[in-house]
């Protein structure tokens, strides 16, 4: 008798966890579009960025870009996913980790002239880590680790999805 | 020695959170001890008064 | 199933604890050790973040043990709520407080971390807000707990938040893959080989053993408390307290 009133009480706690778990996957599953953290280039040229409003592009530094008008603090380089490009304007100081090359997250708004104009620049890094030393032996032997495909493919997936 | 504290000019974050750590755990430890130290204390007090009673 | 309660039977329970405890403390400050030395000495900085990514060696530990230590909650709360054991409550109550503080651990650290490489302390996205939803759950837990006065109930209601609860654990894990997020993906993984060099990856791989340990040591601590707290008038625990103040009187 105990027994069984045992395995009620572990099916009930099981059919609980499942039924959350469903609720959960759906949830997601709703969320996903609206839970986008930045935008890619290729997403913004879709018109899936939202208008009017603020919204955060991601992408690649494309390298040679980067350019300081007039020596002032305003900076201007462009965003790829390697399959478009979107130029970017920000006043302001860019994080250590900004490169080109490598990842970036910016937030701002798009101008109609298509130009993103940022009020935040973030450096996304990817998550290799190494000595300088081994990344120097990499790239002598042709082989650089090529993190920023790495993430452009994350992006292209995310964007397929 | 210098060079190593200055941690490439991330000393501020790299010690502080590396502190913050530190110091999370020894205030776990310390809270754990003060707990266990009043519980035993009640119990003993209630199992003297039990002897008596 | 007889073994399961006379296991799980608190009086048997506490001199057990009593005796492991100190053994995975002793190994969580070996560890611990061995692990900063490797970590901030022995290991070289690093080509991109230079030395501000030998934060990596406390809040990826931390991380994971905020996530796994959720799921062993869960766990217990499932085996209080099937086999009505009151040692697998206490021990769901015991982990709560190490779980919520290396979840703290792991987002502040984190916002120390993120300042000098991305540019800033926090951002909404959604490895990080599903980190600080975990925080509130574990404070949700705790607060249920004290806020119910009678033990059982508390228990109870307390078991089905970490029951609930628990499905944000893999929506942490994996939003980095599910999401575009500002926070990278994973360097140690079951499916890939490792990003990282193999010194720094030893390294927070014996970090991370550590704060395992630390957990254990410092749960079992906790649920002997928890059980003289509750054991209170019981025979095991007179007899338990006379012994030692006999010994105490002899030395």
């Amino acid at each position: 008798m105990q027994a069984r009133a045992r395995h009620r009480r572990f099916a009930w706690i099981a059919v609980g966890v499942l039924l959350l778990g469903i609720a959960a996957a759906l949830v997601l599953n709703a969320f996903r579009s609206n839970l986008v953290f930045f935008y890619t280039p290729s997403q913004v040229f879709a018109d899936e960025a939202p208008k009017g409003r603020n919204f955060r592009i991601g992408g690649l530094v494309v390298p040679g870009s980067l350019v300081r008008p007039g020596g002032s603090v305003e900076v201007q380089f462009k965003v790829t996913d390697n399959a478009r490009t979107v130029a970017v304007v920000y006043h302001g100081i860019l994080p250590d980790l900004f490169k080109e090359g490598k990842g970036v997250v910016a937030q701002g708004e798009l101008r109609p002239d298509g130009v993103f104009v940022a009020s935040q620049v973030l450096a996304k890094h990817d998550e290799n880590y190494m000595p300088p030393e081994a990344d120097e032996a990499l790239r002598k032997a042709g082989h650089p680790l090529r993190p920023a495909e790495q993430v452009v493919d994350e992006a292209r997936a995310s964007v397929r999805k | 020695m210098t060079e190593w504290l200055a941690m490439g000019g991330y000393a501020g974050y790299v010690w502080g959170s590396y502190s913050v750590c530190a110091a999370a755990i020894a205030i776990e430890l310390w809270r754990l001890r003060v707990r266990r130290l009043g519980a035993l204390r009640a119990a003993r007090i209630e199992a003297e008064a039990g002897i008596a009673g | 199933m007889a073994w399961i309660y006379r296991y799980a039977s608190p009086a048997t329970f506490y001199p057990v604890a009593g005796v492991l405890a100190p053994w995975f403390m002793a190994a969580a400050a070996l560890l611990a050790g061995l692990g900063l030395y490797i970590g901030l000495i022995a290991a070289p900085t690093d080509f991109q973040q230079g030395d501000a990514y030998r934060i990596i060696y406390v809040h990826v530990p931390a991380a994971w043990m905020s996530m796994l230590i959720y799921i062993v909650m869960a766990i217990y709360a499932v085996l209080y709520l099937t086999f009505n054991t009151r040692l697998s409550a206490m021990m769901m109550n015991a982990l709560a407080p190490t779980g919520a503080m290396f979840t703290f651990l792991a987002l502040w650290t984190g916002a120390l971390w993120g300042r000098p490489t991305w540019g800033t302390y926090w951002v909404w996205d959604a490895r990080l807000t599903s980190e600080l939803i975990l925080l509130f759950l574990y404070f949700g837990f705790m607060a249920l707990n004290a806020a119910i006065e009678d033990a059982r109930r508390a228990d109870k209601a307390a078991a089905l938040v970490a029951i609930v609860g628990v499905v944000n654990v893999p929506i942490i894990y994996f939003s980095v893959q599910w999401w575009n997020t500002l926070h990278q993906g994973a360097s140690v993984s079951m499916t890939a080989s490792p990003k990282m060099a193999s010194i720094m990856l030893s390294g927070m791989l014996v970090m991370g053993l550590a704060a395992w340990m630390y957990a254990i040591g410092a749960a079992l601590k906790r649920v002997q408390t928890i059980i003289v707290e509750r054991e209170v008038g019981a025979d095991w625990l007179r007899r338990h307290l006379g012994d030692n103040a006999q010994v105490g009187r002899v030395a």
